[in-house]
């Protein structure tokens, strides 16, 4: 009796071990969606002193992403960690400091909140479908572009608008806030604000408003997800050039964001990234974008 | 706050509409809910448990859900109100979202205001109701020529708190395709990094005018009808 009970707590313990192992193997496959290649002994690279160093040094990074623009950056409820274009940087600019993809911390910052995040050091970057804009670059850092794209419409599949012509006096939704919502709505829209993307999306299919429109990346993912319902159309009317955030304080990051960024161009991680994220809707990778100059603090 | 001032017009534009779903759903849910209070202390049984079911409902689930449910799940249901949109009200044509957006605000804003006034009811001593009855007059009748004149001074104060809590609940709209002021004030943030402070402090100075406005006006009610 006592050996078939030690022999069933074994048998349990073995079914447990076997399924825990099963849990990670299906989580590794997930988040290593691209070869990160995470430098050895990475500290050595930097000066004393900078903040990359420090970092190195750590062995931990936060960075600030979206979760929720699919192919930017997006969390399900049940993933471990966001997928996307922007997780993706991250990964990159971690690497080079010798930081594995899975010490990285990464948090959700959305429009609001970005700026303030950097300034008080809750994030270290803030890689989050960025704009780079003059008054932003006022409070905070902001080195690139790393991707530059520019907003187009979505529309139901048996809709009339053709272009950003057509939305004249039409009901047009995007996240409340938005630059692109102001934009439409400086062409003669009526701009209808909701929270999140998924709901605006929800309502071009419903038929409440005419279209929706954000950058051209993430339209062209909902329209791969309805692909009988949903049509992207007309050509870019905006230019978006994402850039990544830094803190004020560490004038020093931009040089190394600038020069791991534009290592990635060349050798092909940024390509494969974007292949993997926003390239998956069809979408061929672009050329790469100019850097700016780093401003001098 | 330069980029307050110099979208001044913007500004006034966005606070119009939240006045004006303020103004639609305050009055629609003062309608709504005095039915409903009329029920709630009616003599017909039925009428009572309806009354309490509905404020049972509309009381208990946050304002987001009944938005949320307005905005999401009623079109996929096939009320997306667009008929509406023929409509016209003074050459204006009304959209299906503001609409919408009253319609929430009033169903669950009527729920507070039936209790505001069922405590007014219940304040008016029971003797009253009974005196009315006692000479020969109906319930309405009693209601309408007894007791609502004076409940309805013991109603004044919990009202206005009722009122103050709606026009700010209009900033709820922001998130479900209104332009009013919480969703221009983060259209100015979102394009200004560097003027934060100053605009969320002139949307807050908006708010504060428009509830300070209320207040007063129902201090001046409250004053008016004071039993001398």
């Amino acid at each position: 009796m006592r050996f078939k009970r030690t022999k069933a707590v074994l048998a349990a313990a073995g079914l447990a071990a076997t399924m825990a192992a099963c849990g990670s193997a299906g989580d590794d496959g997930g988040s290593e969606a691209v070869d990160v290649n995470v430098v050895d002994n990475a500290a050595d690279n930097f000066d004393d002193g900078t903040r990359m160093k420090q970092l190195a040094e750590d062995g931990k990074i936060t960075i600030g992403v979206k979760f929720d623009q699919p192919g930017i950056g997006f969390k399900g409820a049940t993933d471990d960690a966001p997928e996307g274009f922007d997780p993706e940087m991250g990964k990159i600019l971690a690497g080079s400091l010798g930081i594995a993809p899975e010490d990285i911390e990464w948090k959700e910052t959305i429009s609001d909140n970005r700026e303030p995040f950097l300034q008080s050091g809750e994030v270290d970057l803030v890689i989050a479908s960025y704009s780079i804009t003059d008054e932003r670059r006022q409070v905070v850092g902001q080195a690139g572009p790393y991707y530059v794209t520019g907003q187009q419409l979505l529309v139901g599949a048996d809709s009339d608008i053709q272009s950003v012509d057509d939305i004249k006096g039409q009901e047009v939704c995007s996240v409340t806030g938005s630059t692109s919502l102001d934009n439409v709505k400086a062409k003669g829209a009526k701009p209808r604000g909701f929270d999140t993307y998924s709901e605006c999306v929800d309502q071009v299919l419903d038929g409440t408003v005419d279209a929706m429109t954000t950058d051209g990346a993430i339209l062209l993912g909902y329209a791969a997800q309805h692909p009988d319902d949903l049509k992207v159309v007309g050509d870019t009317f905006s230019e978006e050039r994402y850039g990544i955030g830094y803190s004020k304080d560490y004038p020093e990051m931009c040089g190394w964001i600038n020069d791991t960024v534009t290592k990635s161009f060349d050798d092909g991680t940024w390509k494969d990234a974007f292949d993997a994220t926003l390239g998956k809707s069809g979408v061929d990778a672009p050329d790469q974008p100019e850097l700016d100059e780093c401003q001098a603090a | 706050m330069d980029a307050v001032f110099s979208n001044f017009d913007e500004y006034l534009k966005a606070f119009g509409l939240t006045i004006g779903l303020f103004v639609v759903s305050s009055i629609l849910s003062l309608v709504l809910g005095v039915f409903l209070a009329a029920l709630r202390v009616g003599p017909v049984g039925i009428m009572r448990k309806a009354a309490t079911v509905y404020i049972g409902i509309f009381r208990n689930t946050p304002l987001v859900i009944i938005f949320i449910f307005m905005a999401v799940a009623a079109p996929k249901l096939g009320y997306n109100f667009k008929f509406i949109e023929d409509w016209e009200v003074g050459g204006y044509h009304v959209s299906s979202f503001f609409f919408r957006s009253c319609l929430a605000l009033t169903l669950y804003t009527a729920a507070f205001v039936c209790e505001a006034f069922r405590s007014g009811v219940n304040a008016v001593p029971l003797g009253q109701a009974e005196a009315a009855r006692a000479i020969g007059l109906t319930f309405a009748k009693s209601m309408r020529l007894v007791v609502l004149p004076q409940a309805l001074r013991a109603v004044v104060p919990p009202l206005t708190s009722v009122q103050v809590a709606l026009l700010k609940n209009t900033s709820v709209a922001a998130a479900f395709g209104i332009a009013e002021a919480t969703a221009t004030m983060h259209a100015l943030t979102n394009d200004n990094a560097d003027q934060r402070p100053g605009i969320f402090l002139s949307f807050a100075v908006g708010y504060i005018i428009l509830v300070e406005v209320l207040t007063l006006s129902s201090y001046v009610i409250e004053r008016r009808w004071r039993v001398a």
